[in-house]
């Protein structure tokens, strides 16, 4: 930069200046938008153009056909559906009330949005969300709520991220607070938590086959000390879910556990210490203090999880292959199997909609949070 | 073939071992003798300087013996051999891409005979027939008919070196049979009956473990497919290899929604009441452990029990009996899709009354060689699986469980002293050689589908509907449907009269 001497010089400066001014951010940003469109805008781009496409192996190399959106249409309406909707059937009465009461709770807010005048895209945004959700709701109650129903890949799937954050963060919290305390030996036990969450997926899968093994695995004489050697856990479907929601949940947790110790170790100690100088109970100090203390932490932790846990596929993949049937197969194992089959537009077009889903989720869960979090 | 117990681990099959059922593959008896190597015809070193990438799955199995005999091929010839491995359930896929983008990584492919339409009708593989008529030291014609002519040899051109034999039987216990008064069974009722009676019996091993009638790997999107077909088979095809036993000649419609496929259904759900209690979610590998356990009575596998079962550690050695997969004495009639006796105009074939049709499942790994090599790289790479095939190599091979190789030779039949010498009864070598020589001389032996993308239509739909089946979310009139809705709507998609073209292709005789 020139020194300025003399105020002749000054507007000229100014100019020249504000040009490199103008200049500088693009120029240091362009290096990072252009990384950001390499690693993950473009692969996004070629795989919805797989999506539309159906890849064939033809003298001289690959051939790919444009389909436009019949991927999909397989998978919504036509040989697929079955696999990612399941059997539709008539819900139970629990099925019905579970889906009486999202309608209404729905609903409601589309109401109460239009009753307090919002912005026409809130409205709007609110109706889609009513729609989603009570169709997936139906989806639920008329498979997995249903006699005669059975779950797809896209309910088995839901059911392992809403069953399996609930638990981790439950459990997680529950493990953190203990730790959180003076107990002795507390940095033995953050060290055996932390373990599971060091471990592969795929070596998980492998450790909870071995333990699932109720005909050889380590837990064999206590099944036959219960009586149950005829029983495989394996050949019932519920069984089976419970396996890998357990495997899952074993890995997982620790990564609950760890980030909520730290915001509970991370907390003020003056509030804490004037409520316990006051007579409060335990539970008041949690439910009052700590709470919202991470609630902050917590949303975001359970976000984090919910984006990668429906697109769980080790442990059932190494434990069942998505079976008994369909019992545990996710969205996510059946594009991978179907693309090892060469299905490479279907598997893309599985992708895009799991891709859907999780961005849809994940919208609805940060906007109903929002204006609770900061006012908690 | 052990490969395909690791269809099932799909995501990887590095630890696959240790996390299967099966006992640690042990160490054959005595060390295999290193071969003699072939008198040397050609100057010492003729290759050296080159380097010859092959791909095989990430075995023990397969990759062993091609490791262990590329090294003393390289010491003969001066040539690297470098054996690159993958899981099974990605093979089909990655070796496909790498030919379709260019990519060209490797010279040789050993894979399985299966997946030829999808690599030789683009243009991918060498073709190999005036090399193998060129070559004396590999023995052609002391290779078995049907492997010479099926698994090596497409529309009439030799593609691969057959590297094992592969083909299903019926294993069954002497020592159960002989306590129980049964017969090996020669028809599916038979091998109901005899499961049914053993499970009936509570028998148990010597450390107080149950023995089941029969054990079957049913796990999904594993082997269940081709366990299902060993048992439709003998009910869809009766007119011999070149009848087919998946689609009809004419229209190309799938031969799965009739009586004889419902039936073969039936069984097939029937023998899951007399097997281990978590059978439906067993592989091969599983499967294979409880027979070496000494903890089923019958099985269905390709011919790996054999040599497994005189492993150390064995609980079945010199007790497994094999036998020709068994019959039926009714089959389809394609023309009202009805099941019917056998006369001998349907049945030309029939042995007693009774039409079996032993199933080539897989179809036995074998090598083939990328056309877009360097000519110098690929006379290194055919001198390389011409090593690996011939009669000095593999008749030991054959002989070693770990290997995953099955005897594919005539000479590995009619000579026993190497199956003696690696630790079977001279009973068990000419039980088991019998069994493999018997399904190997049948005129209606069944020949695996290889039209393209045969992964779909069997990996997907037909193991989907299956898996379905036994799971009991559906029933057999669904199950029909599903798979011949399915595998029409991708015959639809491929083109009908291409694949139908394919199909014929494969099922050519060349005699």
């Amino acid at each position: 930069m020139a020194t300025i001497t003399s105020s002749a010089s000054l507007p000229a400066t100014r100019v020249r200046a504000s040009l490199g001014e103008r200049i500088a951010p693009a120029a240091f940003l362009l290096p990072a938008v252009l990384v950001v469109l390499f690693v993950s805008i473009f692969p996004l781009i070629l795989s919805l153009f797989l999506s539309l496409s159906r890849l064939r192996f033809e003298a001289g190399g690959l051939q790919v056909q444009f389909v436009a959106l019949d991927n999909y249409r397989k998978l919504l309406f036509g040989s697929e559906q079955k696999v990612l909707f399941g059997t539709i059937a008539t819900p139970s009465p629990i099925g019905w009330v579970v889906l009486g009461i999202v309608a209404f709770l729905m609903l409601a807010s589309v109401y109460r949005a239009i009753r307090e005048a919002q912005p026409g895209r809130a409205i709007v945004g609110r109706a889609i969300a009513a729609i989603v959700l009570i169709g997936l709701t139906y989806l639920i109650a008329a498979s997995l709520l249903s006699p005669e129903g059975r779950p797809g890949t896209l309910v088995v799937t839901m059911l392992y991220v809403a069953v399996g954050i609930t638990l981790q963060y439950l459990i997680g919290l529950g493990l953190a607070l203990l730790c959180a305390q003076q107990l002795p030996g507390r940095r033995f036990f953050r060290v055996v938590f932390l373990l599971p969450m060091m471990i592969t997926p795929v070596g998980v899968g492998y450790l909870f086959r071995m333990l699932a093994d109720t005909n050889k695995g380590p837990l064999e004489p206590l099944w036959v000390a219960l009586g149950m050697q005829d029983f495989a856990w394996s050949n019932n479907a519920w069984g089976a879910r419970i396996a890998v929601m357990i495997g899952d949940i074993w890995q997982w947790t620790p990564f609950m556990f760890i980030v909520l110790l730290a915001a509970i170790e991370g907390q003020e100690v003056e509030p804490v210490e004037a409520a316990i100088v006051d007579g409060a109970s335990n539970w008041d100090i949690f439910r009052h203090i700590t709470l919202p203390a991470i609630l902050p932490v917590s949303t975001t932790l359970i976000l984090i999880r919910m984006i990668e846990a429906f697109k769980i596929i080790d442990l059932p993949n190494i434990l069942t292959n998505g079976g008994p049937g369909t019992a545990t197969e996710t969205l996510t194992l059946y594009a991978y199997r179907i693309w090892r089959a060469l299905d490479i537009g279907g598997s893309a077009a599985i992708a895009y909609l799991l891709l859907f889903l999780v961005t849809f989720f994940a919208t609805l869960y940060v906007r109903t949070l929002r204006g609770r979090v900061s006012t908690a | 073939m052990n490969l395909k117990k690791f269809a099932s681990l799909a995501a990887l099959g590095t630890i696959v071992l240790a996390a299967c059922a099966a006992p640690p593959a042990a160490a054959p008896a005595q060390p295999a003798q290193p071969a003699q190597p072939a008198q040397p015809t050609e100057p010492a070193k003729k290759f050296a300087g080159i380097t010859v990438n092959a791909i095989t799955f990430s075995g023990p199995q397969i990759a062993e013996p091609m490791q262990r005999r590329g090294k003393e091929f390289s010491e003969m010839t001066g040539a690297t051999i470098n054996v690159v491995t993958v899981p099974f359930a990605d093979l089909y896929q990655k070796i496909l891409n790498d030919f379709a983008t260019g990519t060209n990584s490797f010279d040789v492919i050993v894979f399985a005979p299966q997946w030829m339409g999808d690599y030789i009708e683009p243009g991918y593989l060498e073709d190999l027939t005036d090399r193998v008529k060129a070559d004396p030291d590999i023995q052609w014609e002391d290779i078995g008919l049907f492997f010479r002519d099926f698994s090596a040899t497409y529309n009439g051109r030799i593609y691969t070196i057959p590297l094992d034999g592969d083909f299903q039987m019926v294993y069954y216990r002497t020592d159960i049979a002989k306590e129980l008064g049964l017969q090996p069974p020669k028809t599916w009722d038979d091998y109901i009956a005899f499961a049914k009676a053993v499970s009936e019996k509570k028998l148990t091993t010597d450390d107080g473990k149950p023995v089941y009638g029969s054990c079957i790997a049913k796990k999904k999107a594993a082997q269940s497919y081709w366990m299902v077909t060993s048992v439709a088979s003998a009910f869809i095809q009766s007119q011999g290899t070149g009848q087919g036993a998946f689609f009809d000649l004419e229209t190309f419609k799938p031969l799965y929604n009739n009586e004889a496929f419902a039936r073969a259904l039936e069984i097939y759900k029937e023998t899951t009441q007399y097997g281990p209690p978590d059978e439906i979610n067993l592989d091969v590998g599983d499967t294979r452990g409880l027979w070496t356990a000494g903890q089923c009575a019958l099985t269905i596998d390709w011919g790996d029990i054999g040599t497994l079962a005189i492993e150390e550690g064995s609980k079945a050695k010199d007790k497994t009996g094999a036998v020709i997969l068994p019959g039926s004495k009714q089959v389809l009639d394609r023309k009202t899709g009805k099941l019917v006796d056998c006369t001998p105009e349907l049945c030309p074939h029939a042995i007693d009354g009774v039409n079996h049709a032993p199933f080539a499942a897989f179809g036995g790994w074998s090598g083939a060689i990328n056309k877009a090599s360097k000519p110098e790289v690929k006379d290194a790479a055919f001198a390389y699986l011409s090593y690996m095939n011939q009669p000095a190599q593999s008749n030991v091979d054959v002989t070693i469980g770990k290997t995953g190789f099955n005897p594919y030779r005539i000479s590995q039949f009619k000579n026993l002293d190497n199956w003696i010498k690696a630790g079977m009864s001279e009973q068990a070598a000419k039980d088991y050689l019998g069994a493999i020589e018997a399904s190997l001389n049948s005129p209606n032996m069944v020949l695996d589908l290889r039209i393209p993308q045969n992964q779909y239509y069997q990996g997907i739909v037909l193991d989907g509907a299956i898996a379905k089946f036994l799971a009991g979310e559906q029933d057999i009139a669904a199950t029909m449907k599903e798979i011949e809705d399915g595998w029409e709507q991708k015959t639809e998609e491929l083109g009908r009269d291409k694949q139908l073209a394919v199909y014929k292709a494969t099922l050519g005789v060349q005699k």
